[in-house]
């Protein structure tokens, strides 16, 4: 039997030295194979419907969907398009469309600037249609060129021609050629994603501190998995998409998934973006007692030691209040620090950045209520919560989690105690950004928002909290245990459980030391008498 | 005129100085990690820690083993005879240089308030400071083992109370050392397993 089996691959051998040994003119016509890593079997300058000049972005998509007939329909069943979530569990209508937060507090009355960020075109206006397929932006995650935007101002519309904006203003955005972009199509990346979501409240790190450029092509130091040198993770690694749906939520966050890796060929129900999701519920091999720390506390609260590490500071507050102060010859007036970064804004206020930040932590269930505009609030000492963060030690859904709490002072309505939507952005007369008049900008934010307005404002102090999940650092540069296990613990506001050392019990060290001195005392007293009384005999 | 006793013999002389030793490391790795004050920090005066541990338990299996095959637990028996007087003797008699009550013999190495010393550290603080060092270490087993109820904050005030008991012994052993009849000699004792005795 082993001879016939060596016999055949001898034969098949010599047969395949008779086929590459050959005539030269054979060898020739053969073609080359392609090359393995090509990540797609389809190249996209060779599709007819892709070779015309393009003048708009809906009309690529419109050459898109002649053979991904599917996919706009996808698109209109995501966050990405709707902006819009109903939160099953608190009932709470969520989303981009909706919320209000403490960065530039709202969308509405300011589309044309926001929707920069959405996976449409021409979103403008409260009126926008969400039915429609062309409408749907592909470019803006499927770009390889790196060469597509959506300048602000433009409702999610590229610019294709040279285009003075804003008007009259001698600045000039230069048009892009949506056909060679067209043309080569392929998979999202990191820096599709990061087009919008590292600059998140406005600016490259501003709002999540967690998300900014650094993680474009980061070092392993700044984060483990999309270290560019190694596993080069993209966000959709784990962010496992599937139906053009990602995976993974702000609004019902997973805060402990106790569900085990995920493993081909089952059903894994739970949210793929998970570190479990992978690494499984116990994946500290050489020191278990790590894994009984895993069961009370996040990954991320140990592997992210501190967020915006990538070089790039993070937005820490925001004072609205400030807003609208004009210099001696009426301009407005930007104030920069000594690294150049803007602490001053006339348009927007006083903010205070930050490198390098430790995470505040919170026990975190995942349950995420908003303050949405319908809600009341009251002015006091405390700070009003944006998101209020579920969670408790005893609920036995909590874990102990990195937040970014980033503080504000934003509009609010003293007569109907109700947050604010201004209108911002927008070249127009009553546009704050422009103008500078709150009288102005308030009444037309809340009109378009649909909420009433009482004609009075003033500010209200406000939180918001972000739980720290990207920049996860190599293992070695995790905490280590005096971090928390310390009288000046990391978790020192952490209620509910006995850390060892933070919990040290006072009364006890107070009763433990007298015993300790009152010994040595006795000791002591009892040596020098008996030195002093040998000396007299 | 004295005469030499041998008392203290090879095991265990090895025992109680190597035992010393041990709880003298733990002593420094356990405020330590309390934070009283950083040595190795932490984490490093965890790791020590749990390893002097396990070697004092091990030491104690053959200490244990010792003091049962050569019926050396004898002299641990508490006894009441002679303990009046030599509470006389450490708080009157040692100043005015009277002779020491207790009369030491290999049957009786240890005074009989040295035997209720250690008995009580043995029955006491020992226990106290080995069920929760246990428990402690084995704090990831506790629902396992049944016992998901125990509280975490009380089994460490436990342990550190004993700690506290255990230097305050310690202190008072060190210094009773210098009880004998030359300040030396009773550590000499324990070093070399002869006592001399008047």
């Amino acid at each position: 039997m082993r001879h016939a089996l060596i016999r055949a691959a001898l034969l098949l051998c010599s047969a395949g030295w008779l086929v590459t040994a050959g005539p030269v003119l054979a060898e020739e016509s053969q073609p080359e194979p392609k090359p393995l890593k090509l990540t797609t079997t389809a190249d996209h300058t060779k599709f007819k419907e892709l070779q015309q000049t393009f003048n708009s972005g809906p009309e690529v998509t419109k050459a898109c969907l002649r053979c991904h007939t599917e996919a706009a329909g996808q698109i209109h069943r995501t966050k990405h398009w709707k902006w819009e979530y109903l939160n099953p569990e608190t009932k709470q209508t969520l989303g981009k469309k909706t919320v209000v937060n403490n960065f530039c507090i709202s969308i509405a009355s300011n589309y044309a600037s926001c929707t920069s960020c959405h996976v449409g075109y021409g979103w403008k206006d409260a009126s926008f249609d969400f039915a429609s397929e062309e409408n749907v932006d592909c470019l803006a995650c499927h770009d390889t060129t790196g060469n597509y935007k959506k300048p602000p101002g433009f409702a999610g519309n590229p610019v294709v021609k040279d285009t003075e904006f804003p008007p009259g203003s001698g600045k000039i955005i230069k048009g892009i050629d949506l056909t060679k972009i067209a043309q080569k199509v392929g998979k999202s990346s990191r820096d599709t994603c990061g087009a919008c979501h590292f600059n998140g409240g406005g600016g490259d790190g501003v709002k999540h501190g967690d998300m900014d450029s650094s993680l474009a092509a980061p070092t392993k130091d700044i984060d483990v998995h999309m270290d560019a040198e190694g596993l080069d993770f993209t966000c959709g690694t784990c962010h496992k998409t599937s139906s053009h749906d990602v995976a993974g939520s702000r609004y019902t966050p997973t805060a402990k998934d106790s569900k085990g890796a995920h493993v081909r060929g089952k059903a894994d129900n739970g949210n793929p973006a998970t570190c479990v999701a992978c690494h499984g519920n116990g994946p500290h091999k050489s020191v278990a007692r790590l894994n009984q720390h895993a069961t009370k506390i996040a990954c991320q609260t140990c592997h992210i030691p501190t967020y915006a590490r990538g070089g790039i500071a993070t937005k820490m507050t925001w004072d609205w209040s400030t807003a609208g102060q004009r210099d001696a010859e009426g301009k407005h007036i930007v104030k920069k620090d000594a690294k150049g970064r803007i602490v001053y804004e006339s348009r927007k206020g006083d903010f205070t950045l930050a490198e390098n930040v430790k995470p505040e932590y919170a026990w975190f269930n995942g349950n995420v209520q908003y303050t949405l505009l319908t809600d009341k609030i009251e002015k006091s000492e405390q700070r009003t919560p944006i998101n209020k963060m579920g969670g408790s030690p005893s609920d036995g859904k909590s874990m102990i989690w990195p937040m970014k709490v980033f503080r504000g002072s934003q509009p609010y309505d003293p007569v109907n105690k109700t947050l604010i939507t201004p209108h911002t952005a927008g070249n127009d007369d009553t546009g704050f950004w422009k103008n500078l008049d709150w009288d102005k900008a308030i009444p037309v934010g809340m009109k378009d928002s649909g909420a009433p307005y009482s004609g009075k404002f003033d500010f209200i102090k406000t939180e918001m909290s972000w739980p720290i999940t990207h920049m996860v650092a190599p293992k070695d540069k995790a905490l280590g245990c005096a971090e928390c296990h310390s009288k000046q613990s990391r978790l020192a506001g952490i209620q509910g459980i006995y850390i060892p050392v933070r919990d040290n019990n006072k009364l006890l060290d107070t009763i433990g030391w007298s015993i300790v001195f009152l010994t040595m005392l006795g000791v002591f007293g009892h040596g020098a008498i008996r030195i002093v009384s040998s000396r007299k005999h | 005129m004295t005469e030499r006793i041998y008392v203290f013999k090879r095991f265990e002389r090895f025992w109680h100085w190597s035992q010393a030793g041990l709880i003298m490391f733990l002593m420094l790795t356990a405020f330590d990690i309390h934070g009283t004050y950083t040595i190795f920090g932490f984490e490093k005066a965890v790791a020590y820690h749990t390893i002097a541990a396990w070697s004092l338990i091990g030491l104690w299996v053959f200490a244990i083993f010792w003091h049962f095959t050569t019926g050396e637990w004898k002299q641990y028996i508490p006894t009441t005879e002679k303990v009046l007087a030599m509470v006389h003797y450490y708080s009157v008699g040692i100043f005015r240089n009277e002779p020491h009550p207790f009369k030491l013999t290999q049957l009786r190495k240890h005074n009989p308030l040295q035997r209720l010393a250690y008995l009580a550290i043995m029955i006491c603080v020992g226990p106290l400071i080995w069920v929760t060092g246990v428990l402690y270490l084995f704090y990831d087993n506790w629902a396992a083992w049944g016992l998901g109820r125990l509280s975490l904050e009380w089994v460490a005030n436990g342990h550190i109370a004993g700690a506290f008991m255990m230097l305050a012994f310690l202190i008072a052993h060190v210094y009773l050392t210098t009880a004998g009849h030359t300040p030396l000699a009773h550590i000499k004792a324990m070093i070399t397993g002869w006592e001399e005795v008047d």
